[in-house]
C-alpha cells in the first residue's frame, strides 16, 4: 500500500501539462461591462441592428438579474466591472490560408498536440479554431460548402446567413435564461456555426477547438447547431488553457435545433486550467447549453469529459418536444485538488413516446467536490415516455466529497422513470488483484477508472476517445492510498 | 423581512395574548424557549416554495387561514371511536389525545414496568419539568423550518415516554391522537418526547386520525434520544380527515450502537407532509420505511435526512407510493455522509405507482457524500401498473379491477412485509386495504 500512496502523490501532485501563454497581441475592448461594451463588440464585428438591439435587451435583463447560487460550489464574488469583456488576435487582414497565420498562434496548437496543417491533411476533420474570441482559421469549408453544410464562425454567419441566425438565435436558449446566459447574450464575442440541410448525413465531424488566451479576458463563445429534416451531425468541442493565477470567466451557450428524424451528437473534452494543487487559479465554467427536439424522431446526444476548469457549473440538457424524439447524456466529470463541479442535465419530456438515457459518472480526488444535479420532467402530454437515469461516483480520498441531486417530476402515468445511483471508493480487492496480476499500482488504478468510465467514454468519437482516456488517466490516477 | 402575505403575523400576534395561559407557563426556561421560538418564527415565516426543502409542497392553502387553537373536550369523544383506530390482538399502553389534549378517562395505560414513565406532556411539566427541560432545550432545539418553531411557542400537550437503563417495554406504547374538527379551524401542536437511556426498547406506535370529517391543522412534532445500544421501534400511522392538515416533524438523535425502525403509512390529510430527520452516531441501524397511498386531490409529503455523523453506520431508507386521480406525490430523501463517516452503508428507495393521468409524483433522492470508504446506493422509479402483469391475470380471468387492486395490494404489501411485528403487519394491511377498496370508484 506505500507503494500505491507514492505513486497515488507523485499523480495527484502532477503540474497541468498545458500551461503557458503565447504572446500574440489582442485587440481589446475596454475593461467592464456597460452598453458601451456591447456596442464597441458588436461595432467591432459590424453587426446588424437587429442583433445590436438584442444583445442590449439581454444588458438590460441581466442588470436586474442575481447570480445564482445554489449551485454546491463556492467561489470568492466575480467583479463583473473587472473583465475584459472582448479579445481579439490582432491580424489585420484575415489570413487567406494557414500559412499566413501567426506562426506563435500556430506553435501554440502544436504545443496542444493538434498541429492544424496536419490535420487538415490527416485526420479529415474540419477545425473551427477559436483562439481567444476570434475565429483564425476554418478548414474544409470548401468541402462542406459543396454539400450544403454551412460550418462557420459565429460573426461569418451573421454576415452571411443573417436570417438564419435571426431564425434560430435564442430560440433555445433565450436571452432571458439565466443569469451567464444572459451575460452570454449581451457580450458574446464568437463561436461556431453549423447548419446542416436536409436529408444529409455530414461526412466529418466538425470540430471546434476553444482556448482562452490573453490575460483576464472572459470567454464567451455562442454556438448554434440546426439539424434540419433528416440530417446527421456530429460536432467535438475541447478546450485547454494555458496556466494562470488569476481566475478566467468563462459563461458559453451551446443551442442545438433538430428537425425531423435528425440527430445531433455533440461531444465535449473540457480541460480549462483548473487551478493548482491548493485551489489558486482556475477557470469558472459557466456554461448553459440546451438542445430541442423539435422533430418527429429527432435525436440529441451529449457526451461530455469534465476533468479542467476550478469551477464548472453545466447543465447540458434536452427539451423532447418532437414524439418519439430521444435525449441522451453521457458524462465524465473529474475533480481533483481543489476542483469544484456541479453538473449534470435536464431532461423535458414534451412529445408522445420520447426517451432519455442519462450516464452520468463522476470522480473526485484530493479535496474536490462533484455534483450531479438533474432534472428529469414528464410532463402530462409525455405519453408513453421512457426514462433511465444511472449516476456513479467513485471517490479517491478521504477528503473529497460526491453528491448527487435528482429531481424527478413525473406527470404522466404512462410514462416510467428510474434512477439509479451508487457511490463507493476503489475496493482494496479490485486493487489488491491487479497488482498481484503485476500491474504498478498506477496502472491499476487506471484500469479500474477507465472501466468504471468505459460506458461513456465508447460513446466518444474515436479521436477524443483516446484524448479523453488519458486526460481521465491524468486527472486523478492513483488518488488512491 | 419580505412583506407577509401570509398569516404568520396573526400566529405571533395570538402567542403574545396566549402565553401566558401555555401549558408550563409558570416555568422561566420554558417561557424563555416559547420567546425564542416565536421570534424564530416570525423572522422566518412560512416556508414557500422558493425555500428548497420545500419546493414541491405548497403551503398557501394552510397559510392562507388563521387557524385558533384546538379546544379541549371534556366528553364528545367515546372509547368506540378510540377502539376503530387500534390494531387488533395487540394489547399496548395507551395514550388517547383529542384536539392536542390528553384524555386520561380514554387512555388506558395499564401496569408499567419499574423504570419506565408514560404521561401527558401538561402532566410532566407540572409534576417534573426538569426531566423536560434538558430535552427540550438542548441544542439545535429550534433548528429547522418555520411549523416546528410554531409548534415550540405552542405546544400545550403530547405524549412523554422515558425509559431507564436496560428496561425492555413488552406491549407497544400506543399514541392516539384524535381530532373532532369544529366549524372553526382549528390546530393543535402536540409535542412527544421519547428518551430511551442506554440498551433500553421499545415500540410506540403514533396514529393520528379523525372519528369525522372536518378541516383542522395538526402540526406534531417528536423528539426521540436513543442512548447507547437503545432500540426503539416507531410506527406512524397517518389518516386525518380528508380536509385536513397534517405537518410532522421526527427529530431521531442515536447514540452508539443504537437502532431505529420506522415505518410511516400515511393516507389520510387534505395536505401531509412527514418530515423525519435522523443523526447518526458510530454503528448505528437507522431503516426508514413506509407508504404513502393518496387520491383525490391529496398532496402526500415525505421528507428524511439521515445525517451519517460518524463511522460505521447503517442506513435503509425504503418509501413507496401510489397515486390516484388528482393526487401529488412528493418524496425527498437525503443522505448526508459527514468526513468521518466512514465505512458507512446507507441505501435508499423510491418506488411509486401512477394509477390515474392526472396524479403526479416528484421525487429527489438526494447523496451528500464527504467520507471515501462508503458503500452508498440510491434509486427511484415511477410508472404506471405493469400491463403485462394485467393482462396475464386478466388471461387468468379475473376482471380488471380486480386485477389492478392485486397488484397494488402487492406492492404496497411488499413493503409492509419489512415490518416486524405480526399484530402490526395485520394492522398496517388493514388500513392500506381500507383505502384500496376505494380505488376502482
Amino acid at each position: 500500500m506505500v507503494a500505491i500512496a507514492e505513486s497515488v502523490t507523485s499523480l495527484t501532485e502532477g503540474e497541468y501539462k498545458y500551461g503557458f501563454v503565447s504572446n500574440v497581441e489582442s485587440d481589446i475592448a475596454a475593461c467592464g461591462l456597460s452598453e458601451d461594451t456591447v456596442r464597441f463588440i458588436s461595432a467591432k464585428k459590424d453587426e446588424p441592428e437587429w442583433l445590436l438591439a438584442w444583445r442590449l435587451k439581454a444588458l438590460r435583463a441581466w442588470t436586474t438579474m442575481k447570480e445564482p447560487s445554489w449551485a454546491r460550489v463556492d467561489y470568492s464574488p466575480i467583479d463583473y466591472q473587472d473583465v475584459y469583456y472582448y479579445a481579439a488576435p490582432k491580424s489585420g487582414d484575415r489570413p487567406k490560408s494557414l500559412d499566413e497565420i501567426d506562426p506563435e498562434l500556430l506553435r501554440t496548437y502544436e504545443k496542444l498536440g493538434i498541429p492544424l496543417k496536419e490535420q487538415e491533411v490527416l485526420a479529415g476533420v474540419a477545425v473551427d479554431a477559436v483562439f481567444d474570441s476570434v475565429s483564425v482559421a476554418t478548414t474544409f469549408k470548401d468541402k462542406l460548402a459543396e454539400l450544403g453544410v454551412i460550418f462557420c464562425s459565429f460573426s461569418e454567419a451573421v454576415r452571411e446567413h443573417p436570417e438564419l441566425v435571426r431564425r434560430y438565435l435564442g430560440s433555445v436558449v433565450p436571452y432571458t435564461d439565466n443569469f451567464f446566459a444572459t451575460l452570454n447574450s449581451a457580450v458574446f464575442s464568437d463561436g461556431s456555426f453549423v447548419y446542416v440541410p436536409k436529408g444529409l448525413r455530414c461526412p466529418m465531424e466538425l470540430s471546434t477547438y476553444f482556448r482562452i488566451n490573453a490575460e483576464n479576458t472572459g470567454q464567451f463563445e455562442r454556438t448554434l447547431i440546426i439539424a434540419d429534416e433528416g440530417s446527421y451531425v456530429s460536432y467535438l468541442e475541447g478546450c485547454t488553457a494555458p496556466m494562470r493565477d488569476e481566475n478566467q470567466l468563462h459563461a458559453a451557450v451551446v443551442e442545438l435545433i433538430t428537425h425531423d428524424d435528425a440527430q445531433i451528437k455533440y461531444s465535449t473534452v473540457q480541460n480549462w486550467y483548473p487551478g493548482d494543487k491548493n485551489g489558486k487559479g482556475g477557470i469558472y465554467n459557466f456554461v448553459t447549453k440546451r438542445g430541442i427536439c423539435r422533430g418527429r424522431n429527432s435525436k440529441i446526444s451529449w457526451t461530455q469529459v469534465e476533468t479542467g476548469s476550478a469551477i464548472t457549473w453545466k447543465y447540458p440538457s434536452c427539451i423532447l418536444k418532437g414524439d418519439y424524439s430521444v435525449g441522451e447524456f453521457y458524462s465524465v466529470a473529474v475533480t481533483n485538488n481543489y476542483q469544484q463541479a456541479d453538473t449534470g442535465t435536464k431532461m423535458i419530456h414534451i412529445g408522445k413516446h420520447t426517451r432519455s438515457t442519462i450516464v452520468s459518472k463522476g470522480i473526485s480526488a484530493g479535496h474536490a467536490q462533484n455534483t450531479y444535479r438533474g432534472l428529469v420532467r414528464m410532463t402530462p402530454s409525455a405519453e408513453g415516455a421512457r426514462n433511465h437515469t444511472q449516476c456513479d461516483a467513485l471517490l479517491l480520498g478521504d477528503r473529497c466529497g460526491a453528491h448527487t441531486v435528482p429531481y424527478i417530476e413525473v406527470k404522466n402515468n404512462t410514462a416510467r422513470v428510474e434512477h439509479e445511483a451508487t457511490t463507493s471508493k476503489i475496493s482494496d480487492d479490485q486493487l489488491f488483484y491487479c497488482r498481484q496480476r503485476g500491474l504498478s499500482a498506477e496502472d491499476s488504478v487506471n484500469l479500474i477508472v477507465n472501466g468504471f468510465c468505459k460506458q461513456v467514454l465508447q460513446n466518444l468519437p474515436m479521436e477524443f476517445a483516446v484524448e479523453a482516456q488519458k486526460l481521465v488517466g491524468i486527472s486523478l490516477e492513483g488518488s488512491v492510498g | 423581512m419580505a412583506a407577509k402575505t401570509d398569516t404568520s403575523e396573526a400566529y405571533v400576534h395570538r402567542f403574545a395574548e396566549a402565553k401566558a395561559t401555555l401549558a408550563g407557563h409558570g416555568l422561566p426556561w420554558l417561557a424563555g424557549l416559547r420567546e425564542r421560538a416565536i421570534e424564530r418564527f416570525a423572522a422566518l415565516g412560512f416556508p414557500t416554495r422558493r425555500i428548497e426543502e420545500w419546493k414541491f409542497t405548497d403551503l398557501r392553502a394552510l397559510t392562507r387561514t388563521t387557524f385558533s387553537p384546538a379546544p379541549r373536550l371534556a366528553n364528545g369523544v367515546t372509547g368506540d371511536a378510540v377502539g376503530r383506530f387500534l390494531p387488533a390482538d395487540l394489547p399496548s399502553h395507551l395514550l388517547v389525545f383529542v384536539n392536542g389534549h390528553h384524555r386520561a378517562d380514554l387512555s388506558d395505560v395499564g401496569e408499567l414496568p419499574a423504570g419506565v414513565r408514560l404521561c401527558g406532556l401538561a402532566e410532566a411539566l407540572a409534576e417534573a419539568p426538569e426531566l423536560l427541560e434538558e430535552q427540550l432545550c438542548r441544542d439545535g432545539a429550534l433548528d429547522g423550518h418555520a411549523p416546528l418553531a410554531l409548534n415550540t411557542a405552542f405546544m400545550t400537550d403530547g405524549a412523554v415516554l422515558m425509559l431507564a437503563r436496560g428496561v425492555a417495554l413488552e406491549r407497544p406504547v400506543h399514541l392516539l391522537f384524535l381530532a373532532t374538527g369544529d366549524e372553526a379551524p382549528a390546530v393543535a401542536h402536540p409535542r412527544n418526547i421519547i428518551v430511551a437511556e442506554a440498551a433500553s426498547r421499545a415500540t410506540v406506535i403514533e396514529t393520528y386520525a379523525a372519528p369525522a370529517a372536518g378541516a383542522y391543522w395538526t402540526n406534531a412534532v417528536t423528539d426521540i434520544v436513543m442512548e447507547a445500544d437503545a432500540s426503539v421501534r416507531h410506527v406512524k400511522v397517518q389518516a386525518e380527515s380528508h380536509d385536513a392538515f397534517h405537518l410532522a416533524v421526527t427529530r431521531v438523535r442515536l447514540a452508539k450502537g443504537s437502532a431505529y425502525n420506522s415505518f410511516v403509512a400515511s393516507v389520510g390529510g387534505r395536505l401531509a407532509r412527514n418530515e423525519i430527520t435522523a443523526v447518526l452516531g458510530e454503528g448505528v441501524e437507522c431503516r426508514l420505511g413506509g407508504v404513502y397511498l393518496a387520491r383525490g386531490r391529496q398532496h402526500l409529503d415525505t421528507t428524511t435526512l439521515i445525517d451519517h455523523a460518524r463511522p460505521a453506520s447503517f442506513s435503509n431508507e425504503h418509501y413507496r407510493g401510489v397515486l390516484d386521480d388528482s393526487a401529488h406525490g412528493v418524496f425527498q430523501g437525503k443522505i448526508i455522509i459527514r468526513p468521518d463517516a466512514q465505512k458507512t452503508d446507507a441505501h435508499q428507495l423510491n418506488k411509486n405507482l401512477l394509477l390515474s393521468r392526472t396524479a403526479h409524483v416528484d421525487t429527489k433522492p438526494e447523496l451528500e457524500i464527504h467520507a471515501d470508504d462508503v458503500k452508498c446506493s440510491h434509486g427511484a422509479a415511477t410508472g404506471a401498473l405493469d400491463a403485462e402483469a394485467l393482462f396475464y391475470l386478466r388471461s387468468r380471468g379475473l376482471d380488471t379491477d380486480l386485477a389492478q387492486r392485486l397488484l397494488i395490494e402487492a406492492f404496497v404489501g411488499e413493503i409492509i412485509d419489512e415490518v416486524e411485528t405480526t399484530a402490526l403487519r395485520a394492522h398496517l394491511r388493514r388500513v392500506a386495504a381500507a383505502w384500496l377498496t376505494q380505488v376502482n370508484k
